[in-house]
């Protein structure tokens, strides 16, 4: 990094744009802290690019002083993706939400990620349509009643990291807004990560949700209900008399801590697995049967897909000498008319 | 027009002929485009002009034999310049009976009919819907007709060579071809050399195509069937070096001029389509020109990925055919809300939904013109040959980036496909479209990304990392200047009218409409497109035979040339042909208020000049109180109502 940059903060990243969330919306706290973790980065202001589609979430660009693009429902990523390829240069960021990127954008979000573009996609899972109003989502529970489904939703929901582990995403986290010091830390990892790192954040949606992610932010209940991954470490949680085991039938269980099992006979993180399953395992332990798992459930590194079309461009240069017009034009079967 | 003019030793009459139309037609696995495809390359290289049309059916592999699975390759070459690939069918190759079914209506009387007997078994009968064999009945009885046991002859020749049957019958497109060149006398270098580097490391398979080639060639010398071959000398086109080219070839290639003349790179996002896809598998393989090719996930994506790329400061093209171009509206809408250059290319085909996938038409112009929510203006060209799409793909690109805009280019199956001679240009002759991209701010209140150019109307092309000119696009209503976003209801009709009087203004920066034939007089004829053509050669006639009828070939669409309106005027009669229900008609009428007429087809196919000789005589005849709004071509010769027509 070069050592000249001027020293950025959090205050060089605001835009001039009034921020038009609804009071208390989660949103606010995802913004502050994307704002902190962006000067760290030893990247200058210009050299970012926030892409988003349509939905609450979507104004992010809005209000983040670098380039931004506020696109249209669901194919940010297919924007960012041509951004990216076309520079390299910059640090690429998609903000998404549930509808825009499981929904109207789920084929661009599916191939965005087995592609492995050099992308953060930050996804704010509110578990409803915010802008439109309150219809249930593709996250939304079952059942779930809502303007659009009174007698409850009939969907089965989407689990978003299920969907981007089953289409091999090479980074996998999961964050709630106000947790401010673990999302910061979550946000920074991705920023670090090459290739499309996929970062799920649990939303409030104030006013058409709320309390939706409850069971993960309460005080009083978080502990029991949450379990932070830690690389190398094993799954422990409330306040260390809880565990998580793989039993014989290797599925994972709850255990208690009681002296009978020991820490060696839980089930250890490891985020670097090149194999998915132990990622995927944990991101379909949902809660209330289990603790959900938040932090960075898969981090592995593979050849990006900007890093290898550049690639072939090289090698196409070196192979046949950077393009030559007059030789193209004239190629293949020519004749003199006189 | 023909005349003897001597006997070859082999006691072999030989005719000198001006133009001469071939069609190859056999089953889609026959290698018929193949060969068709060689007999382009060696006319051209010959010297002739050459004019080409193929025609395949839309699924890949039909069941053999049957009509739905005939493939045809027309070739008209000549001794003059030419503009289309001919009407009737002087000589026509069939490899099989299905082949001869769909065909054989457009052969001309006394024409040559060449026919693989050997393929006329019971079965390939039936499997045509014969039944009966027409070897033997009246089907063929209005032609000079050979027939030829080519699968025997092929697996003869190529005998000793140790190939399966199978791989041996795979080589008789290349005896039929073979035969061909001896009755056009054809030099058969062209085809070897291709076939030499195309099986360079299959030299048995080499092989057995040489032999298939040369005895076909001997079949035609020796026997005593042929009893005359045809001489077309070299046409008088004017001076230059020249190739074969396709359409979409040169849309390709005009895409990577424009980018290596502006000095910058090319960025071209696809999804494949029928017929489009070979832009983007041209495009494919000039990495080494920097371009970035993107196969994506669908179109939608391909044409967001366009409007991205252009916002990352990149020469930005999509291209796809109709059912695409519909699915890439939202995005354009966003390339015309944003403001950023990209050009958006539409080889049109037959429709709705699905439609002819491989056949063509012009039913996309109203889609061009208005298909998008909300006032979406958007400027429209179109490309007249497949040389044209060379030329005028940079002219879309060049509109683009000077006036801040998606274009949208139209082509056609067609011209897409369709070849003729292209006279290589020098790189003096290119037009380099300059790129400007701000460094600084540009006004005290910082970078305003709406801030206009006074004449052009065109806003900053800032390339995205540019240092202190950090800004936020996107699809919601903004204020002119600041691009912040505003809702307010002066604001939105100002913005609304701005896009719309940028767009009409580049009418100043087009060239003026121009005519071939009178200045005024009783007709003219308004074409656009792929029609070019059969167009100029009906209208070129017409003139020859004294009748006052001048033709305008419309390239820029959106907006029209600024003397067009006043052009329509000096007509008595104006009639405008297309291959759609009228849709320039519509346009020219609520725009000029011009009682214009439409000559209408729909078909899949292009229009023969025959067809548009027909509508200009009715039209010059008849007081336009007689006339309906719309003329049609009526029922061609050789249209079977029946399903599976090829
Ligand atoms: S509707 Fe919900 S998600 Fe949208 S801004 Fe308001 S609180 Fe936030």
């Amino acid at each position: 990094m070069s050592t000249d940059l001027p020293v950025l903060t959090p205050k060089d990243f605001t835009s001039d744009q009034d921020v038009r969330w609804c009071p208390r919306c989660g949103d606010y706290s995802i913004l502050a802290q994307m704002k902190k973790v962006l000067p760290t980065l030893g990247i200058p202001r210009e050299k970012f690019v926030f892409v988003s589609g349509i939905g609450c979430s979507s104004r992010f660009p809005y209000y983040v002083n670098t380039y931004g693009f506020h696109s249209i429902h669901g194919r940010a990523p297919a924007i960012a993706t041509a951004i990216k390829m076309a520079r390299r240069d910059m640090q690429v960021w998609v903000i998404t939400g549930d509808g825009d990127a499981l929904s109207i954008g789920g084929n661009h979000l599916l191939h965005v990620i087995r592609r492995n573009v050099d992308l953060k996609v930050i996804l704010f899972n509110n578990q409803i349509y915010g802008l439109t109003k309150g219809q249930y989502s593709p996250t939304s529970p079952l059942g779930k009643k809502t303007k659009s489904t009174p007698m409850g939703s009939v969907d089965h929901p989407a689990n978003p990291l299920s969907v981007v582990l089953g289409c091999e995403a090479t980074f996998v986290a999961r964050s709630v807004d106000v947790d401010i010091k673990h999302l910061t830390y979550v946000l920074e990892r991705a920023a670090h990560h090459k290739g499309t790192a996929f970062v799920e954040i649990y939303q409030d949606c104030n006013v058409f949700n709320t309390g939706a992610f409850e069971f993960a932010t309460d005080k009083a209940t978080k502990s029991n209900n949450v379990i932070y991954l830690e690389h190398g470490k094993p799954l422990i949680f409330a306040d260390g008399k809880k565990g998580i085991r793989i039993n014989e039938a290797s599925r994972p269980e709850v255990v208690n801590l009681d002296g009978t099992i020991k820490e060696d006979d839980l089930l250890f993180h490891d985020e670097k697995l090149t194999e998915p399953s132990l990622a995927f395992t944990l991101a379909r332990m949902r809660h209330p049967e289990f603790p959900e798992p938040m932090g960075i459930f898969r981090a592995v590194e593979k050849t990006t897909y900007d890093e290898v079309c550049d690639d072939q461009i090289k090698a196409a240069v070196a192979a046949k000498g950077p393009g030559d017009l007059n030789e193209l034009l004239n190629r293949g079967d020519t004749w003199m008319v006189s | 027009m023909s005349a003897v003019i001597d006997n070859a030793p082999a006691g072999k009459r030989r005719e000198s002929v001006e133009t001469v139309v071939v069609r190859f037609c056999g089953d889609s696995g026959d290698g018929m485009q193949l060969v068709g495809t060689q007999m382009t390359n060696s006319s051209a290289a010959f010297g002739n002009d050459v004019c080409t049309f193929p025609d395949f059916p839309a699924e890949i592999r039909a069941p053999v034999g049957t009509l739905a699975g005939v493939s045809g390759f027309q070739l008209c070459f000549s001794n003059h310049d030419i503009f289309t690939p001919g009407d009737e069918v002087d000589t026509l190759v069939a490899m099989n009976p299905a082949a001869l079914r769909a065909n054989v209506g457009d052969l001309k009387r006394g024409g040559t009919l060449i026919v693989n007997e050997d393929n006329f078994g019971k079965q390939d009968v039936a499997k045509a819907n014969y039944t009966q064999n027409p070897l033997e009945t009246d089907v063929i009885s209005a032609f000079r007709v050979h027939k030829v046991p080519m699968t025997r002859l092929t697996r003869d020749a190529v005998a000793g060579l140790g190939l399966s049957t199978k791989e041996a019958d795979r080589c008789k497109n290349f005896f039929s071809l073979g035969l061909v060149y001896w009755l056009y006398e054809r030099d058969m270098k062209v085809t070897e050399d291709y076939l030499k580097h195309q099986f360079a490391k299959k030299p048995e398979i080499l092989e057995a195509n040489l032999r298939a080639l040369r005895a076909g060639y001997n079949y035609g010398f020796s026997t005593e069937s042929f009893t005359v071959h045809y001489q077309v000398d070299p046409a008088k086109l004017p001076a230059g070096k020249y190739r074969k080219m396709t359409g979409n070839e040169a849309t390709a290639i005009g895409l990577v001029a424009a980018a290596k003349l502006a000095g910058r790179s090319l960025y071209f996002a696809g999804y494949p389509i029928t017929p489009a896809s070979d832009i983007l598998h041209e495009l494919s393989t000039h990495k080494n020109f920097g371009i970035r090719t993107f196969q994506a996930e669908d179109e939608i994506a391909a044409c967001a990925a366009a409007v991205g790329a252009a916002y990352a400061g990149e020469l930005a093209v999509t291209a796809s055919s109709g059912p695409g171009i519909c699915l890439k509206g939202e995005a354009m809408g966003l390339g015309v809300m944003t403001e950023l250059p990209l050009v958006i290319i539409d080889v049109q085909r037959g429709g709705p939904s699905t439609g002819l996938p491989t056949k063509t038409e012009q039913a996309d112009l109203l889609l061009a013109m208005f298909g998008r929510n909300g006032e979406s203006p958007m400027p429209v060209i179109a490309a007249a040959s497949p040389g044209d799409c060379f030329y005028m793909v940079q002219e879309a690109m060049r509109i683009a980036v000077e006036f801040m805009t998606p274009v949208l280019f139209l082509t056609d199956g067609y011209i897409a496909n369709g070849a003729e001679p292209w006279r290589i240009p020098d790189l003096s002759e290119l037009h380099k479209i300059e790129v400007k991209h701000p460094t600084a701010v540009n006004s005290e209140k910082g970078y305003l990304p709406y801030l206009r150019d006074p004449e052009k109307r065109a806003r900053p092309w800032a390339r995205i990392g540019t240092p202190g000119l950090e800004h936020r696009i996107g699809g919601l209503e903004k204020s002119d200047g600041t691009g912040h976003i505003n809702y307010s209801p002066p604001n939105h009709e100002h913005m609304v009218r701005t896009r719309a009087k940028k767009v009409a203004n580049i009418a100043n920066y087009i060239p003026e409409q121009t005519v071939i034939g009178p200045d005024s007089g009783d007709l003219l004829v308004l074409s656009w497109g792929g029609t070019y053509g059969a167009v100029r050669s009906a209208t070129r006639d017409a003139q020859e035979a004294g009748k006052s009828v001048a033709h305008a070939h419309l390239r820029y669409l959106n907006p029209f040339p600024k003397n067009l309106g006043e052009m329509l005027k000096r007509y008595e009669k104006v009639l405008i042909p297309e291959l759609n229900m009228g849709q320039l008609l519509t346009l020219i009428r609520y725009k000029f208020l011009v009682d214009a007429r439409g000559l209408n087809k729909i078909k899949g196919k292009p229009f023969l000049v025959s067809e548009v000789a027909a509508a200009l005589d009715t039209i010059l005849t008849q007081p336009l109180s007689e006339l309906p709004t719309h003329l049609s071509t009526g029922a061609g010769r050789s249209e079977d109502l029946g399903e599976a027509g090829g």
